[in-house]
């Protein structure tokens, strides 16, 4: 940090200064001057709360993705169909049981298995073979896709969440001060929030897990090199499968998150893997923050958009990419 | 060092005529006369079809095959090549379309395509192997999303329709016949266009940037250049097919250019085969007689027609996981086991 803005003052100045705007126009009264031009304080916190808890819905699926990818240099584009069997693992889950909770876990443990399965009969046979690991996971992502449409057929899936966690939340944030003085707050779905709080403890706990324990150390020096890893005495094959099951669950995990926030039908599965390759091209392949703040700007880049400028949002978010790429090829925090 | 194309090095006696291969004269031949013999649904349909998709593929051969660069975005260029066409010329929406001569129309949109390629080609070259693959996906989705949403130029979700092509010599060449012979010119133009450059001093440096950047470099050549420049060509390639396919449908819209067609040239040019140019007109017609009559033999196996594209998933799968050549790989190892002798393992061209 401290390095950062030695090296680069006039930057660490800009996103001081850029800081400090969001800051006052999250907390601040809009003047009239500012609501006429760019529309109401309501629709702009809407969109910066939007973008925030779908940046961590996407953080939930592209984490797996960049972990897998750091670790074992495993090219998985079937994860958009492991985020969407995901969901509708999920959604049986929710529905049998009775319980939104025991979803997670049931979710988390099937794809899991999925992601065991796929790195035992698939990956382990074609170590180093990137080219081919794309097309094989492009085969698997074309058959399943097919499967899926055929067993769940073309409807949206919901899962809802439980009674305490729907409806709304009054956050302390004013969007308007009526005539007679009174403020106005703001309210936000509830669920939504606790989501993200989800995602960021989950993100907080893979940060802990992969910098402060054995495993994690170990996860560290097999993406340094794994050959040495395997040398001094560790079951590196075991670590991979671990790690892409990890990986894997966190995609099902994802996947009821997002049959919560939205809902699941046939095209998500693209549309996710989209959203997780832009994520961690943006962010850098690998890095757990780099995730982290993909996720984020590409989740505001994509609300905001909705909202400023609707009919070319989603070429924003590639623009993004385009652009990061074209100055920083190896993505914001990865590493060269 | 550099791995040249193996038919090159097998076959070279002297003489211009002698050094065609036979089985290029019975191709040829047979090619050329089979108007007189088949209706014109699988002249214009199954042949031409196969013809364009073929070209397009042979796009996504050249650069991956010679390049080392697996694109995704070879149908983005395609279609902005089949979008050029409509917007300059004519089309059913005639506020958007020009109305230009195709003389000034074709070359135009040839252009604008081979630019782009070239940025995209420049963009993509940042990066390698697998990012490549990623980025080019990306670029095609966003091509993708960009023209379903804006209505100004490229019509949005509707598209073009009765983009055709222009009568020239007094002859409708979307006739099944003359289709079928423009699309045969075109697709072997480009066959032997990417055949010749394999050989020629551009392509082999390709092959050598493909299997070693690094030597290339320090050799003296522009390894970065080499990169875009195939793009560039590659870009003119797919565009050429992409102005018969949008001839062949007499229309173009976003939902050409998807994700999932995209990912179809891929399907094609590996099923194919990527090391020599004709695996990717034979991943074409495999992948339109699927297309064409897998509906009809799902439902002869009880199966309904819409699991078209399970099939087509699953074949891709099997040959991706047993053969990363491709069919042309597997001939390959067809004819290395007749070869072998069965007593001693050994090659029978070795024998005494």
């Amino acid at each position: 940090m401290r390095r950062f803005t030695t090296r680069h003052p006039v930057w660490t100045a800009i996103i001081a200064l850029a800081a400090a705007i969001l800051l006052w126009l999250i907390f601040a009264a809009w003047p009239d001057g500012l609501t006429d031009a760019i529309g109401r304080k309501k629709i702009f916190l809407n969109a910066l709360f939007n973008g925030i808890t779908l940046g961590g819905l996407y953080f939930l699926v592209a984490s797996g993705f960049t972990l897998i990818f750091g670790l074992m240099r495993n090219v998985n584009l079937a994860h958009g169909t492991l985020y969407m069997l995901g969901g509708y693992a999920g959604f049986y889950a929710a529905s049998l049981t009775g319980s939104w909770i025991l979803a997670f876990p049931i979710a988390f443990v099937v794809i899991g298995a999925c992601g065991v399965l796929l790195q035992v009969l698939v990956f382990r046979r074609m170590e180093g073979e990137d080219l081919r690991q794309t097309l094989v996971t492009i085969g698997i992502s074309i058959v399943v896709a097919d499967l899926m449409l055929w067993g769940f057929g073309g409807d949206f899936y919901n899962i809802n969440p439980p009674e305490w966690l729907s409806g709304p939340m009054q956050t302390f944030l004013v969007t308007a001060v009526k005539s007679d003085g009174t403020p106005v707050f703001m309210k936000y779905p509830m669920v939504r929030i606790v989501i993200f709080l989800f995602a960021v403890v989950v993100g907080v706990a893979m940060w802990l897990a992969l910098n402060r324990t054995r495993i994690g150390m170990m996860i560290r020096a097999g993406v340094d090199d794994r050959e040495m890893l395997a040398a001094s005495g560790i079951r590196i094959q075991l670590i991979f499968i671990g790690v892409f099951g990890f990986g894997a669950g966190l995609a099902g995990i994802a996947g009821v998150v997002g049959g919560t926030f939205q809902s699941i039908a046939p095209g998500e599965d693209t549309r996710f893997l989209l959203a997780s390759l832009v994520v961690v091209i943006v962010g850098g392949m690998g890095s757990i923050p780099g995730a982290a703040l993909g996720a984020l700007l590409i989740g505001l880049a994509e609300q905001f958009g909705s909202v400023y400028f609707p009919t070319y949002a989603v070429v924003l978010t590639f623009l993004i990419m385009v652009v990061v790429l074209a100055f920083r090829p190896q993505g914001l925090l990865g590493r060269s | 060092m550099v791995a040249v194309d193996r038919t090159s090095a097998a076959e070279r006696p002297r003489g211009t005529l002698d050094r065609v291969p036979p089985a290029y004269w019975v191709v040829g031949v047979l090619l050329l006369v089979l108007p007189a013999f088949v209706s014109p649904f699988i002249l214009f349909q199954i042949m031409g079809w196969s013809f364009v998709l073929g070209l397009i593929a042979l796009s996504l051969t050249f650069l991956g095959g010679y390049g080392g660069m697996v694109s995704l975005a070879q149908m983005t260029f395609a279609g902005l090549a089949g979008y050029l066409v409509a917007i300059f010329g004519d089309s059913a929406v005639d506020t958007i379309s020009q109305g230009w001569p195709w003389w000034a129309v074709i070359p135009l949109a040839l252009i604008l395509t081979v630019l782009f390629a070239t940025l995209v080609g420049w963009l993509a070259v940042r990066t390698e192997g697998i990012y490549t693959i990623v980025i080019t996906l990306a670029i095609a989705a966003a091509f993708f999303y960009f023209t379903r949403q804006n209505y100004d130029i490229f019509n949005g979700f509707q598209g073009f329709n009765s983009v055709l092509p222009p009568h020239l010599f007094g002859v409708d060449w979307r006739g099944g016949v003359a289709f079928y012979y423009l699309s045969l010119f075109w697709a072997a133009a480009g066959y032997f266009l990417v055949l010749y450059l394999a050989r020629a001093p551009f392509g082999l440096a390709l092959q050598g940037v493909r299997d070693n950047p690094r030597r290339m470099a320090a050799l003296g050549y522009n390894v970065t250049a080499h990169r875009v420049a195939a793009y560039a060509l590659a870009g003119l390639i797919a565009g050429v097919g992409g102005i018969l396919l949008t001839w062949q449908s007499s229309q173009i819209s976003p939902g050409t250019i998807a994700i999932g067609p995209a990912i179809d040239i891929l399907v094609i040019a590996v099923v194919g085969g990527l090391r020599h140019p004709i695996g990717a007109f034979i991943g074409a017609l495999i992948y339109v007689l699927l297309k064409i009559f897998a509906v009809d033999v799902l439902v002869a196996l009880g199966l309904s027609g819409e699991r078209f594209q399970l099939l087509i998933g699953l074949g891709f799968l099997v040959i991706v996981f047993f053969s990363p050549d491709g069919i042309l790989g597997l001939w390959d190892k067809l004819r290395a086991s007749m070869r072998r002798d069965p007593l001693t393992g050994r090659d029978r061209s070795d024998l005494p």
